[in-house]
């Protein structure tokens, strides 16, 4: 692996990038699109509905020109060599996620059940929220390698994190089944959001101590390396903490996002392809077994094969038991947005009723943007992971390519869990469309994610410090087993 | 480490290439499927988004839209409304926002609702222009004085019935009436309170009058004596007979073939060996009787179903199918040929009969609709007039005409007479129902006016079934004839 970084020819070797642009200018164009889109299409809603521009576009411009603002300048301070697609592509998300959560509020149905209704103020002071905590990231956390040190305490952090919302009392069950969410006061909180991170910062620090134990003690069987017994322990520890979330919490995304994280990670650590083998047989297993005791996944597996059989159920008087029609109602969703869409305001994704605006938040940017705005979004989705591994590939330390890789591989796995949920490719999950949904917990820990990935990537296009006279010098100053 | 990065890069693609096949199959692939899906809320809603296209009668609307209070959690904009609603039901059916649509309100709901696919243009030009989206209208056969004089009758008839009247040349439905009816703008919104009251009330089990029938086109009543008309065009086509002053060598009493039952006739009428006038005029059921029984079972059915028995009829509007049995022994087609045993005709079905009779034998495809137009009142499609079969030769035909006019000069059907130059052709019918006859008969008529010229612009059926009347008053001459009349008299004047 360090022979990469030796070879000066290869683009993802940054070391030849003395001087090289710190594209802070180009991050600033891009912001500004970021910034004037939503706010096109929030005047777009407004002129739909109501037929004029709509009062509060000024202060929803002005905020989220503010926000992008303040996030670009702490960038261009605190960490200017920065990869400048980042914060312009999660702006952009954010605000027409603002845009449409702002747009479903107009609807009565969805006010009459309390689930719209200045949410998107809400869901702009979350933002500031998050920008703050992306700002403060940025301030304090001036080499992502200090996190390492945290690496036993994270780990203590994120199994307190799962497991609080099955404190009685403090847990609480809001969408059908599925058990990731805690009050506190008026307030519901999603750890599973934070603890993402902060599981990402463990496994990260810990493989990063383990690798060459479990990537170089094991013995070739079939083509494969098979690892120690002994080696086995934390994936089996992992796993059987991913089993007890399905179990308990009833939410296969979450499980399946965390158990995928490590996997991800304990290959990129080892580079051992057996460890994937194993990984997909471990959560095949998992799966199956689980289903075929737990009602909680059942029925959301029958719920994902014949849609149309839980809308008629959930229509049905004297049917008892959870029939939720909201996957119908948004697979009608996608179907009428079309090619084009219905444009803003136009749709009735608030058919869905509950969580339109959170986890089914998708549907109306299917219904309303079509297949061309919906295909837009998800590619921006994943041009971030892209920019997230090609982070991973530039920095320069172990730790730095293993977290850098452990939340983009996160982020990808929620979004295409939760996308592919709502759209009725795998079975659906309790969890949200990062940026997109209304949801406090998701915004701001996100944007955390968002702040750790451009430190790396600072760190990592940053040029090396100035070379010492002797070309070979630094060459030998730069050069680590990573 | 580099290399699985590289891996898991191409991993992340992946996951999202999945997101984007599985989006393409969604609302590329699916979109039409799930976009037109009934139970998809959103029909309902763009049913009732803009002002919905009319039902035209004679130029003039008879069903219009209002705008809701789109108050509170209505997302439906507009409501269905109906002048003369009761009056026009058979026709227009109903849009309901709770209770869905029927008739031509469900057929043409394309148009009305202006998402026909026909509408493309012009839809795309609105849009251009900035003008609200709009719905097409729906342009019908109809005559409104013809209609206006069906309902009117049989509302103060008071019982139970309808009547059918065509245009014999084109095959235009010129009146569609059903007593009782409904009143659809009573359940037009969505008001649990009054609509589905209102809604509720006209169910057939709460209201055993179900007035939601449409008896003119889905009711089949045995149509006793009119459908000696049939039996008389079958012998006159066979060769039976070949004229209606010819003897025709039926004995009084007539025992049916294969049985010792005597087919009896209503009172003492002249029936032995009476001609096809005579017996067409005094409506003898001996001399039809042994007619359909000598012609045999399939060339009875042959006929009937040059007629249009045995089919549905799509005027767009379904029409039940009329019935007349196949392979029946002699006894069967004998009661079968008066319009006994199992025959049984729908009103516009009988009015089918007269107008191919009226139009020289040539039967024309019934239908109500005219044109489509769109709402800047282009015209999308066209009904162009269609010969559905050709029941008898123009030759027989005149002489059945002959005879039928004999029926209401001097026959049972002398209340149907209009004079002034006007010639009536017409047949009564008084059909027996029940266990061993015992309920009140279906008093029928059916006939055509006929001009000095020689044209035919209306033929029409009328039935009457009334519990409540005496039995004796109920026969088709004396109930159903001064219907009919009123109906053809208005079609005419109309023309004028």
């Amino acid at each position: 692996m360090s022979s990469t970084t030796n070879t000066p020819t290869h683009h993802t070797s940054t070391i030849g990038a003395i001087g090289a642009p710190s594209r802070r200018n180009t991050e600033l164009a891009l912001l500004l699109f970021a910034v004037v889109i939503p706010v096109f299409a929030y005047a777009n809603v407004g002129l739909a509905i109501d037929d004029k521009v709509p009062a509060g576009l000024l202060g929803y411009g002005l905020g989220l020109g503010l926000l992008a603002g303040v996030g670009h300048l702490a960038v261009r301070k605190f960490a200017p060599y920065a990869d400048p697609l980042l914060l312009p592509l999660a702006t952009l998300l954010n605000g027409l996620g603002l845009v449409a959560i702002w747009r479903l509020d107009q609807s009565k149905l969805l006010q009459s059940i309390g689930v719209a209704g200045g949410k998107a103020t809400n869901q702009l002071i979350y933002t500031a929220l998050g920008i703050a905590l992306f700002v403060i990231a940025l301030i304090f956390l001036k080499d992502h390698r200090v996190l390492q040190r945290y690496t036993y305490i994270s780990m203590a952090g994120a199994l307190v994190l799962l497991l609080l919302p099955l404190v009685p009392g403090l847990g609480a069950d809001l969408t059908y089944g599925a058990k990731i969410w805690i009050k506190v006061g008026s307030f519901t909180i999603q750890p599973g959001e934070f603890a993402k991170i902060v599981l990402a910062i463990f496994f990260a620090g810990y493989l990063m101590v383990k690798r060459d134990a479990l990537a170089l003690a094991s013995r070739r069987f079939m083509g494969l390396y098979l690892p120690r017994g002994r080696d086995l322990g934390p994936i089996i520890v992992v796993w059987m903490i991913s089993i007890l979330i399905l179990v308990f919490e009833t939410d296969l995304g979450t499980s399946l996002l965390f158990f995928g994280m490590f996997v991800i990670m304990l290959y990129v650590a080892t580079e051992r392809t057996s460890w994937i083998v194993f990984g997909l047989l471990m959560s095949a297993a998992g799966a199956v077994g689980v289903a075929s005791f737990e009602p909680h996944v059942q029925t959301r597996v029958q719920a994902w094969l014949n849609p149309m059989h839980e809308y008629v159920l959930s229509r049905t008087p004297g049917v008892t038991g959870v029939h939720s029609d909201q996957l119908q109602q948004a697979l009608w969703a996608f179907g009428s947005g079309g090619t084009l869409g219905t444009g803003w305001g136009q749709g009735h994704s608030e058919l869905i009723r509950f969580a339109a605006n959170s986890d089914f938040i998708l549907a109306t940017f299917g219904e309303e943007l079509g297949l061309a705005g919906l295909m837009a979004i998800l590619l921006i989705y994943g041009l971030i992971v892209e920019r997230g591994v090609r982070t991973a590939l530039a920095a320069r330390d172990p730790f730095g390519k293993l977290l850098a890789v452990g939340l983009s591989g996160a982020f990808a796995l929620q979004v295409f869990v939760v996308a592919g949920g709502v759209m009725g490719l795998i079975p659906l999950t309790g969890m949200t469309m990062p940026f997109l949904a209304y949801g406090g917990s998701s915004v701001i820990a996100n944007w955390a994610l968002i702040g750790i990935l451009i430190r790396i990537s600072d760190t990592a296009r940053r040029p090396a410090p100035a070379p010492a006279g002797n070309p070979d010098a630094e060459m030998t100053q730069v050069v680590r087993p990573s | 480490m580099n290399k699985p990065l590289r891996r898991i890069a191409i991993f992340c693609g992946l996951l999202v290439l999945a997101l984007l096949i599985r989006d393409n199959w969604l609302q590329y692939v699916k979109a039409d499927s799930l976009r037109t899906d009934p139970k998809n809320r959103r029909v309902t809603i763009a049913r009732y988004s803009s002002p919905r296209g009319d039902i035209i009668v004679d130029g003039n609307p008879i069903t219009g839209s209002t705008k809701t209070s789109k108050s509170g959690l209505n997302d439906l904009e507009y409501k269905r409304t109906y002048k003369d609603g009761a009056m026009w039901a058979p026709v227009t059916g109903y849009a309901s926002q709770a209770f869905g649509a029927s008739q031509l309100e469900s057929i043409d709901d394309g148009i009305l609702t202006g998402t026909d696919d026909r509408l493309f243009f012009r839809n795309t030009l609105d849009m251009f222009t900035g003008k609200q989206k709009q719905g097409g209208n729906v342009v019908t056969t109809l005559n409104a004085a013809a209609q206006k004089a069906a309902y009117d009758g049989l509302q103060k008839q008071g019982g139970k019935g309808a009547v059918a009247a065509i245009d014999p040349s084109t095959g235009k439905i010129l009146a569609l009436a059903s007593y009782p009816s409904y009143d659809p703008s009573t359940f037009a919104g969505n008001s649990t309170g009054t609509d589905t009251t209102a809604w509720q009330k006209l169910q057939k089990k709460v209201n055993p009058n179900d007035p939601m029938l449409n008896r003119a086109l889905r009711e089949t009543y045995p149509p006793g004596s009119t459908f000696k008309v049939v039996t008389a065009a079958a012998a006159l086509e066979n060769g039976l007979y070949t004229s209606a002053d010819q003897a025709t060598n039926s004995p009084l009493p007539y025992i049916m073939k294969g049985t010792t039952t005597e087919l009896k006739n209503e009172g003492n009428i002249p029936c032995k060996n009476a001609t096809m006038r005579v017996a067409l005029r005094v409506s003898c059921n001996t001399v039809f009787g042994k007619m359909g029984s000598d012609l045999g079972s399939d060339k009875m059915l042959a006929e009937a179903k040059k007629f249009g028995f045995d089919a549905e009829q799509f005027t767009p509007v379904r029409s039940s199918a009329s019935v007349f049995s196949q392979d029946m022994n002699p006894s069967q087609t004998a009661l079968s040929s008066i319009g006994q045993y199992n025959t049984a005709a729908t009103p516009l079905q009988m009015a089918m009969v007269a107008a191919a009779v009226a139009n020289n034998g040539k039967l024309m495809k019934p239908y109500m609709v005219d044109k489509l137009q769109s709402s800047g009142v282009d015209t999308i499609a066209q009904t162009e007039p269609q010969e559905l079969s050709q029941p008898l030769s123009a030759k027989n035909a005149q002489i059945l005409q002959s005879m039928m006019e004999t029926v209401v000069k001097e026959g049972t059907g002398t209340k149907a007479q209009i004079g002034g130059g006007i010639t009536v052709g017409g047949k009564t019918g008084t059909a027996q129902h029940g266990v061993e006859n015992s309920a009140n008969p279906y008093a029928w008529f059916i006939s055509y006016a006929k001009l000095p010229d020689g044209s035919s612009p209306v033929a029409v059926a009328t039935v009457i079934e009334d519990d409540n009347a005496n039995r004796d008053d109920i026969s088709g001459g004396g109930l159903a004839a001064p219907i009919a009349k009123s109906v053809m008299e208005a079609v005419i004047n109309s023309k004028k």
